[in-house]
């Protein structure tokens, strides 16, 4: 457990909760980051700029502690970009069925004692888990 | 304030609070996923913090007729523990624990001038476009 980091961790999620309490009580939107970015691809009247100054907000927020704690930035190097796409179309086409990711169903959907997003959040953990350890320990992936 | 400035300055919040937590290293989320490894718990931590605001927060504001700067909550309806939501998760799961990836941090990453970000979110968007074609 050499790198766990529970304090700027639980910092960091306090600032995700804040975020997602603003948006819920001024706006009345739900801070899934799946939902916002696919509704930018099938859009109606008045659901682009707000999602589109969402999504460039999470990159100046990343700037903004890169530019205060440079220290907190580590990018990773020789991941195979293969793994990668395939890794990222399944996380696109499974956050879609499933309504939500980490954000919507395990931050916001927890937050309203939904038992979709409990059960959805219970699940991605596990199959996760599952997949890091058929990838790290059962094949030998060493990335 | 209007809704876009609100928006912003919640996405500049959140980003800030995924980086700071250091979950646009995939690495460190990976670290979490791998329990037979040299597992590090932080993820829970983050889930922690963020929660403690939710929990207390949500149940107030949505006690409220309207938000304050809209007519009304925009909050999914359904109730029913489906297959396309559990399989879903699943394959979200499957996806996260390849990469290390889920699709908050892989918007933040864009800007940290990392290629794997830029790859990530591509590939989301083609998953959610054949999603989409198919229909599920």
């Amino acid at each position: 457990m050499d790198n766990f980091t529970p304090l700027s961790s639980f910092s960091g999620g306090l600032l995700i909760g804040l975020a997602a309490t603003l948006l819920l009580l001024f706006n009345g939107r739900i801070a899934g980051i799946s939902g916002i970015m696919s509704g930018l691809i099938s859009p109606s009247k008045g659901e682009i700029l707000w999602r589109l100054v969402f999504l460039l907000g999470l990159v100046l927020g990343a700037l903004l502690v890169k530019a205060l704690i440079p220290e907190s930035i580590k990018i990773r190097e020789g991941f195979p970009y293969g793994l990668l796409t395939i890794g990222g179309f399944l996380v696109g086409f499974g956050t879609r069925m499933a309504n939500g990711c980490t954000s919507g169903h395990a931050v916001c959907g927890i937050a309203r004692r939904s038992k979709r997003s409990i059960a959805a959040t219970l699940t991605f953990i596990v199959s996760g888990m599952l997949t890091v350890y058929l990838l790290r320990h059962i094949i030998g992936l060493s990335v | 304030m209007n809704n876009n400035a609100i928006a912003l300055m919640c996405g500049i919040t959140f980003g800030a609070g995924l980086t700071l937590s250091q979950m646009t290293d995939p690495a460190k989320v990976l670290g979490f996923l791998d329990i037979a490894g040299n597992w590090d718990p932080s993820l829970i931590f983050v889930m922690l913090g963020a929660l403690t605001v939710t929990m207390i927060s949500f149940r107030r504001i949505l006690k409220k007729p309207s938000p304050l700067l809209a007519q009304r909550f925009v909050i999914a309806s359904r109730t029913a523990l489906d297959k396309p939501l559990i399989l879903g998760s699943a394959i979200f799961g499957i996806g996260w624990g390849i990469t290390g990836y889920c699709p908050g941090p892989s918007v933040a990453g864009l800007g940290l001038g990392n290629t794997e970000a830029l790859i990530m979110v591509c590939a989301i968007y083609a998953g959610f476009w054949a999603h989409g074609k198919m229909k599920v």
